[in-house]
C-alpha cells in the first residue's frame, strides 16, 4: 500500500523510506515516540497531506469515500452545540454528494451505527455534554457512517479512563472481526499487543520495523517497546 | 401611549420606513444564519475585516468616479459602486478563508492586517478624493449606517430582497454540509466530501451578507450583527439545529425591535446602535435563563 514515503513538513523530512503494505481485515497499530511522524502518517494515508515523495496504493478500487477516519479532537468540538444524531449523521455526507438533505437510506444507517455502539439511546443529547467514552463512540459512530471498509483510529483511547478506554479496544477489535480493516495509532503498549495483528514501529528519521505482531515482538525494536512484556501475556490479557 | 402608537403609526406612512423594515429583518435573518458557524469557527472577527474590505472598496469606486469625471467631464461611465463592492469582497472572503488554514500567517492575523490595512486605504481615498463636500458625514453614515437604512431606494430594496433569499435557499441547500465542515473539516475531506468547495461556498455567503448589512447597521457594527445572536442562541440551545434556528429568530426580533426603538422623537437614537443595543440585552438575558437552566 504504501512505497518508499518519505513525510515531512515545510521541506523537513519527519519520516523516509517507509515501506508496508496491509490487506483488507488486518490490524495494523501504529507505534513510536513522540514527534516520530505518526500523526504525519496518518494525515498523508487520509490524503489531507501530500507525501514529499514516494507514493500511496490503493488496491481492489478503494475510494477516498470508502476511508472512516476517528480524529482526535479539536478545540472547535469541545464546546460545539450538536446532538449526537447530528454528528453521526454528517458522516454519510460522502455519499449524498449534490443531494442536500440525508436520504432514508442514510438516516438509517445513522441510526444502525449509533445501535451497534449502543449510543442509540444517547442520540437526542447534547454532543459537549457526554463523556469522553461517549464522545469517542459517537465519532467512531460517524466514522462507520462513512464506511464499513478501512477505518484509521488516531489514538482512539486518549484521555479516556482505563474501563472506557478497554470498552473501545474491544469495539474497535469486534468491528475488526467482521471484516473492517483498522489501522490504528496508539502509545498503549497493552492495546496492539492484544489486539493488533501488524505493526508499524516508527523511529525518528527512519521505520523501524514493519511485520506481523508475532515477528515484531522477537525483534530489537519491539523487546525495547514492549518493554519485556511477551506476546503470550499480551494474549492472555483479553480474559481480564 | 396613544400617542407614541399614533407617532409610530405615522412613520409607517412613509415608504422609506416601509422599506427598512422589508429590508432589516431580511439582512438579520442572513446575518444570524452564518453567525452560528463563524462563532463555532473561531472566525467571528471575519466579519468585521470583511467590512473594512467593502468600506475600502466603497472608496475605491467612489474615488475612481470622482477621477473619472475629472479627467473627462462629458463622460457618463461610473462604475457600478454595489457589484463592484460584491465582487471584491467574496474574493476577500475566500482569500481569507484560505489564510485561516496556512500556517505561515495565521487566520487571526490576517483578518486583523486586511482590516486595518484596507481601513486605512479607504479613509486616505475618500478624503484624497471626496464625492461630496462633507467627507466627515459620508464617512461617518458608512462606519455607522446611521441613517442610511432610512435613505433605501426601491432598486435598494430588491437588491436586497434577492440576495437575502438567494442566500437563505443556498444555506439552507447547504445546510449539512456547513455542519460537517464545521464541526471537522478533516473527517469531512478524509472521508472524500469536497470540503475546499463548500468552504468557498460559504465564504461566498458571508461576503454578501457582510456586503447587505453595511446598509443595516455599517461597516464598524456589522460583526455584532453576526456573532450575538448566535451567541445568545447557544447560551440556551444545544443542537446545531435548534441553535442555528434561535439564532435567526433572536436576530430578526432584535432588528425589528431596534428600529422600532430607535425612531419615536423621545428616543431618537442612531438605527444601527440600537439594533446592537437590543441584541446586547437580549444576550443578557438568554444568559441569565441558560444559568439558570443549568441549575
Amino acid at each position: 500500500m504504501c512505497k518508499d514515503l518519505t513525510l515531512g513538513y515545510d521541506g523537513k523530512a519527519v519520516v523516509s523510506g517507509l515501506n508496508f503494505s496491509i490487506n483488507a481485515g488486518d490490524y495494523l497499530c501504529i507505534v513510536g515516540e513522540n514527534g516520530s511522524g505518526k500523526s504525519t502518517l496518518m494525515k498523508t494515508l487520509l490524503r489531507l497531506k501530500s507525501p514529499m515523495s514516494g507514493s500511496i496504493e490503493t488496491g481492489e478500487g478503494l475510494h477516498s469515500n470508502e476511508i472512516g477516519y476517528l480524529p482526535q479532537q479539536n478545540v472547535v468540538q469541545k464546546d460545539f452545540p450538536a446532538s449526537v444524531r447530528e454528528v453521526v449523521r454528517s458522516g454519510c455526507l460522502n455519499r449524498s454528494g449534490w443531494r442536500p438533505f440525508y436520504s432514508q437510506s442514510e438516516k438509517k444507517r445513522a441510526d444502525d451505527a449509533m445501535e451497534r455502539l449502543s449510543i442509540l439511546p444517547l442520540a437526542t443529547r447534547c454532543y459537549r455534554e457526554l463523556s469522553g467514552g461517549q464522545q469517542q463512540r459517537t465519532l467512531l459512530a460517524r466514522a462507520l457512517c462513512a464506511t464499513g471498509k478501512i477505518l484509521l483510529l488516531d489514538e482512539p483511547a486518549s484521555g479516556l479512563d482505563p474501563k472506557a478506554a478497554i470498552e473501545m479496544y474491544e469495539l474497535i477489535a469486534g468491528l475488526n472481526k467482521d471484516g473492517t480493516t483498522i489501522i490504528m495509532v496508539s502509545h498503549d503498549v497493552g492495546a496492539f499487543l492484544k489486539y493488533s495483528t501488524h505493526v508499524l514501529h516508527i523511529g525518528r528519521a527512519e521505520a523501524l520495523y514493519f511485520g506481523t505482531k508475532a515477528d515484531y515482538l522477537k525483534s530489537e525494536a519491539g523487546k525495547i517497546y514492549a518493554g519485556g512484556q511477551t506476546a503470550g501475556q499480551g494474549r492472555e490479557g483479553v480474559s481480564e | 401611549m396613544i400617542e407614541l402608537i399614533s407617532e409610530l403609526r405615522g412613520y409607517f406612512q412613509h415608504e422609506m420606513v416601509q422599506y427598512a423594515f422589508i429590508v432589516a429583518p431580511l439582512i438579520a435573518l442572513c446575518a444570524a444564519l452564518v453567525g452560528v458557524t463563524l462563532v463555532l469557527k473561531r472566525m467571528s472577527f471575519i466579519g468585521q475585516g470583511l467590512s473594512n474590505t467593502a468600506f475600502c472598496t466603497i472608496a475605491v469606486a467612489t474615488s475612481a468616479n470622482v477621477i473619472i469625471s475629472r479627467i473627462n467631464e462629458s463622460s457618463n461611465f461610473t462604475l457600478p459602486e454595489t457589484p463592484t463592492v460584491l465582487i471584491v469582497t467574496v474574493l476577500c472572503s475566500i482569500l481569507l478563508m484560505r489564510m485561516g488554514q496556512n500556517t505561515k500567517i495565521n487566520g487571526d492575523a490576517a483578518v486583523a492586517m486586511i482590516s486595518v490595512g484596507a481601513m486605512a486605504m479607504g479613509y486616505l481615498l475618500i478624503n484624497k478624493f471626496p464625492a461630496s463636500s462633507n467627507v466627515t458625514a459620508d464617512v461617518c453614515s458608512t462606519l455607522f449606517g446611521s441613517t442610511s437604512i432610512l435613505t433605501l431606494t426601491l432598486t435598494d430594496v430588491w437588491t436586497c430582497a434577492i440576495l437575502s433569499i438567494l442566500v437563505t435557499a443556498v444555506f439552507i441547500l447547504f445546510y449539512n454540509k456547513i455542519f460537517a465542515i464545521t464541526f471537522d473539516e478533516d473527517f469531512a475531506t478524509a472521508t472524500g466530501v469536497k470540503a475546499k468547495m463548500y468552504n468557498a461556498i460559504f465564504a461566498a455567503i458571508i461576503a454578501v451578507i457582510i456586503v447587505l448589512s453595511i446598509n443595516l447597521v455599517g461597516t464598524l457594527l456589522i460583526s455584532a450583527l453576526v456573532i450575538f445572536p448566535a451567541l445568545s442562541a447557544m447560551r440556551v440551545f444545544k443542537t446545531f439545529l435548534s441553535v442555528t434556528l434561535c439564532s435567526a429568530v433572536i436576530s430578526v426580533v432584535c432588528a425589528v425591535l431596534g428600529i422600532l426603538v430607535s425612531m419615536p422623537k423621545a428616543v431618537s437614537t442612531p438605527v444601527g446602535s440600537t439594533i446592537v443595543a437590543v441584541n446586547i440585552l437580549c444576550f443578557g438575558i438568554f444568559s441569565l435563563i441558560g444559568m439558570f437552566a443549568k441549575k
